[in-house]
C-alpha cells in the first residue's frame, strides 16, 4: 500500500461503504459526545420517527453550556440565566434516561465541558473517530483521533446509525520546527498559525500539526492547539499520539485495562504518517520566532504578538473590526486598559492553565475596577486545583472562583460581559457578541490573561516570570 | 422536507467576510429545545438597536431588502460554531439560498440539509453578484445553474448526493438506515479486532 497520512489511516479504518461520485461515504463513530444544546432537536427526531439510539455504549453525555457556575441556593436551586436553561438541562437529564446513555450530569463527581471530560475519563483514544454537536470537538484530535465538529442532524443520525455521510476532507500538515521560548505556550503557538494562515486557511482541509515543536508539548498543550483548528476553517486537527500520549492515557476510567492496554499501544504505534505520505497542502513555522500572542480584531486570525502594532485596516471590514474592538492601527494591544478577564473554556481550563494563571497571580492582586473569572473545566479539574490551593491563590488575588462549565467562552448561561467592557480571554471567540452584546474579546493564554489582571492592561506575561524568577 | 427545485427572488447582498454563526444567531438564543421560531433572533445583535427597534443601518433592514430570499454574502460566511440553529434561523427569517465564494464546511453541511441552497461560486462571479444587489436572480438545483435577468447563466456545483436529497425532498437518514446489516457487520469485524 502506498504512504498514508495519520488522517488516511484512521479514514479507511472506519468506512463502512465506499464513497462514490453519487453518495458520500458512510463514516463508522466510534464515541458520540452529547450536551444539552445541540441534541434535543435529535432526541425529538429519534421519537418522532420511533428509532432506537444504536450504540449508547458509545455515547457519553454531559451538561456544560447552560449551566450556572454559580452553587446552588441553600433550597438547592440552581441559578439558570432562564427557564428555557434549565428546560435544557432537563430535558437532556429526560433523554438520557429514555436513551439509556449515561450522562455526567448535576449528581457526578466528572461533570465538565464535554471535551475535557471526554479525555479525563479516557473516552478520548487514539485512532477513534469522534464526533459532537460542537466545533471544538477538535480538541480531540490532540489523541491522534479524528474529531469533528456536526450539527443537530447529523447528531440524530449518529445517535441511529453510528454512522455519518462524508465526503473525505484534504490534508494540511502544519510543521513546527524549534523550540518555544520561556514564556511562550500552545496559545501563542496556535493563535499565531491562524494569524498566518487565516481564519478560512483550513477550510476543507483537515489539520495535522507535526514537528520538533508540537512532539515536545505536552497533551493539554496538544489540546489546546487542536481545539482551535476550526478557528482557522479546518472541521479536524490531528497530533499523532506518542509516549506522551500512552503516559497520559494510561490507567483513565475508559481506556483498556491491563493485556488489552498493552494491545492497544501496540496498535497505536502504527498511527504515524508513513515517510513520504502526501499532503494537499503544507505550511512550515519555526516556533523560536513566535512572542506572546493575542487578537486585536473580531476573528481568531486577527492575531498578532502583543507588542507588535496593530496593523492598518485594509478595507471596511476590517476597519469595522478595529472601531468595534477600539484598537489603534500602528500602536499594540499591550497597555489597552481591560475591564474583564475570563480564565476558562475548552481551550484553556486544564489544571496545568490553572497553575499557569495561579503562578503569575500567586501573591499578587488583580487591578483595582478588573473582574476576574477563573472557571475550571471539569469537577476533577476542580478537585485536583482545590487540593493544591490554587483557588487560594485566586480568591486571594481577587479573583472569582466558579463551577465548572463553559461560561463565559459561550456566554450564555448568564455569565458575560457589559457592553464595550473589554475582556482578555483565555478562551477561542472573539467574535462580535461573542461574550456578550457589544463585549470586546481579546484571545490570550492563561498567562497572559493573568498578567493582564493584575496589570489591569494587556501585559506581557513574560514580565511576570522574571519577578518570580528573581 | 419539501423538495427543493427552484429558487426565484431578488438577491439582498450582505458584504461583511467571516459572518459567523454568532452574528447570525446570538448564543444566548440557543437555549430553545425546538427548531421553529428562529428567525426572530436571525442576526438579532445587528437587526436591532439597543431598543429594539429595526437598526436603518443593518442591509436587510432597508426597504429593497424586503422579500428577498437570496442572500449574496461575503467570503468565509457561516464560520464559527457547529449550531445548526444558524440555518434553521436564517430559513425561518425568510433565507432560501447563500452564495458565496466560500462557505464554512459545518455551516455548509448543516443548510444543505435543511433545504438552504449554500452555494460557492467563482471569486469573479460572487464580486460581480457583491455589486449589483437587488437583482432577479433563479435558481435551477436540477441543472445547478443560476439564470441571471439578461439570460446569462452562472453555474455552479452542488455534492451530488445533496442535490439528489434536495430534489427529491429526502432526508440523508433514510439512506444511512438502509445501511444497517453493513454497519452491523462492520461492528462485527471492529471487535473481533480489538
Amino acid at each position: 500500500m502506498s504512504a498514508r497520512t495519520l488522517f488516511e489511516k484512521i479514514w479507511d479504518a472506519h468506512v463502512v461503504a465506499p464513497e462514490t461520485a453519487d453518495t458520500p461515504a458512510v463514516l463508522y463513530i466510534d464515541l458520540h459526545l452529547v450536551h444539552e444544546v445541540t441534541s434535543p432537536q435529535a432526541f425529538g427526531e429519534l421519537r418522532a420517527r420511533g428509532l432506537k439510539l444504536r450504540r449508547a455504549d458509545r455515547t457519553l453525555a454531559t451538561l456544560d453550556h447552560s449551566t450556572p457556575t454559580l452553587p446552588p441556593a441553600a433550597s438547592g436551586e440552581r441559578p439558570y440565566a432562564n427557564a428555557e436553561a434549565k428546560a435544557q438541562v432537563a430535558q437532556l437529564e429526560t433523554n438520557c434516561r429514555d436513551f439509556g446513555v449515561q450522562l455526567y450530569g448535576w449528581d457526578s463527581s466528572d461533570r465538565g465541558i464535554v471535551h475535557v471530560i471526554g479525555p479525563e475519563l479516557g473516552a478520548t483514544q487514539p485512532g477513534m473517530t469522534i464526533v459532537c454537536g460542537d466545533s471544538h470537538t477538535s480538541t480531540h484530535g490532540a489523541f491522534g483521533a479524528l474529531a469533528f465538529g456536526i450539527g443537530t442532524t447529523e447528531v440524530g443520525h449518529v445517535m441511529a446509525t453510528q454512522c455519518l455521510l462524508q465526503r473525505k476532507p484534504k490534508t494540511f500538515a502544519i510543521h513546527v520546527d524549534g523550540k518555544l521560548p520561556r514564556g511562550v505556550g500552545a496559545k501563542d503557538l496556535i493563535l499565531h498559525i491562524i494569524g498566518e494562515i487565516g481564519v478560512d486557511g483550513g477550510t476543507g482541509y483537515v489539520l495535522e500539526y507535526r514537528g520538533e515543536a508540537i512532539e515536545a508539548l505536552t497533551m493539554e498543550e496538544r489540546m489546546t492547539v487542536c481545539n482551535m483548528s476550526i478557528e482557522a476553517g479546518a472541521r479536524a486537527g490531528l497530533i499523532a499520539a506518542d509516549e506522551t500520549t500512552f503516559a497520559w492515557l494510561k490507567g483513565r476510567p475508559r481506556a483498556p485495562q491491563g493485556a488489552a492496554w498493552d494491545a492497544s499501544v501496540q496498535r497505536w504505534r502504527e498511527l504515524r504518517s508513513d515517510e513520504g505520505a502526501k499532503y494537499d497542502r503544507e505550511a512550515r513555522f519555526d516556533a523560536s520566532q513566535i512572542r506572546p500572542t493575542v487578537t486585536y480584531g473580531t476573528h481568531p486570525g486577527m492575531a498578532i504578538a502583543l507588542d507588535q502594532p496593530v496593523p492598518a485596516a485594509r478595507n471596511p471590514v476590517e476597519q469595522r473590526a478595529l472601531d468595534y474592538m477600539q484598537a489603534k492601527a500602528n500602536q499594540p494591544m499591550q497597555g489597552t486598559a481591560v475591564d474583564v478577564v475570563f480564565i476558562g473554556s475548552c481551550t484553556n481550563s486544564r489544571l496545568s492553565d490553572l497553575r499557569e494563571a495561579a503562578g503569575v497571580m500567586r501573591g499578587r492582586r488583580v487591578a483595582k475596577g478588573v473582574r476576574v473569572l477563573v472557571v475550571p473545566g471539569s469537577e476533577a479539574v476542580r478537585r485536583d486545583a482545590e487540593q493544591e490551593g490554587l483557588h487560594e491563590v485566586f480568591l486571594a488575588a481577587g479573583a472569582e472562583w466558579r463551577i465548572p462549565g463553559c461560561s463565559m467562552c459561550i456566554a450564555m448561561n448568564g455569565d458575560l460581559a457589559q457592553p464595550g467592557q473589554l475582556v482578555v480571554s483565555t478562551s477561542n471567540r472573539n467574535f462580535e457578541g461573542r461574550q456578550g452584546k457589544g463585549a470586546r474579546t481579546v484571545l490570550a493564554s492563561p498567562a497572559t490573561a493573568a498578567a493582564s489582571a493584575i496589570a489591569g492592561a494587556i501585559a506581557d506575561p513574560r514580565e511576570y516570570l522574571t519577578e518570580v524568577a528573581a | 422536507m419539501k423538495p427543493v427545485t427552484r429558487i426565484h427572488s431578488r438577491t439582498a447582498v450582505l458584504p461583511d467576510e467571516n459572518i459567523d454563526t454568532d452574528r447570525i444567531i446570538p448564543a444566548r438564543f440557543l437555549t430553545t429545545t425546538e427548531r421553529a421560531g428562529l428567525g426572530k433572533f436571525c442576526f438579532n445583535d445587528w437587526r436591532y438597536r439597543q431598543d429594539g427597534s429595526d437598526n436603518p443601518d443593518f442591509p436587510l433592514n432597508q426597504t429593497e431588502a424586503h422579500g428577498c430570499s437570496i442572500l449574496v454574502v461575503g467570503r468565509n460566511f457561516g464560520c464559527g460554531s457547529s449550531r445548526e440553529h444558524a440555518p434553521w434561523a436564517l430559513l425561518d427569517y425568510g433565507i432560501q439560498a447563500v452564495l458565496c465564494s466560500e462557505i464554512a464546511d459545518i455551516f455548509r453541511g448543516n443548510a444543505l440539509k435543511n433545504g438552504l441552497l449554500a452555494i460557492v461560486l467563482d471569486e469573479a462571479e460572487h464580486r460581480w453578484l457583491l455589486r449589483n444587489p437587488g437583482i432577479e436572480l433563479s435558481i435551477d438545483v436540477r441543472e445547478q445553474a443560476i439564470e441571471l435577468p439578461d439570460g446569462g447563466r452562472i453555474g455552479f456545483q452542488l455534492e451530488p448526493f445533496a442535490r439528489h436529497c434536495l430534489l427529491n425532498g429526502v432526508d440523508q437518514l433514510g439512506f444511512l438506515l438502509q445501511h444497517g446489516d453493513a454497519i452491523t457487520q462492520y461492528e462485527h469485524h471492529q471487535e473481533k479486532a480489538a
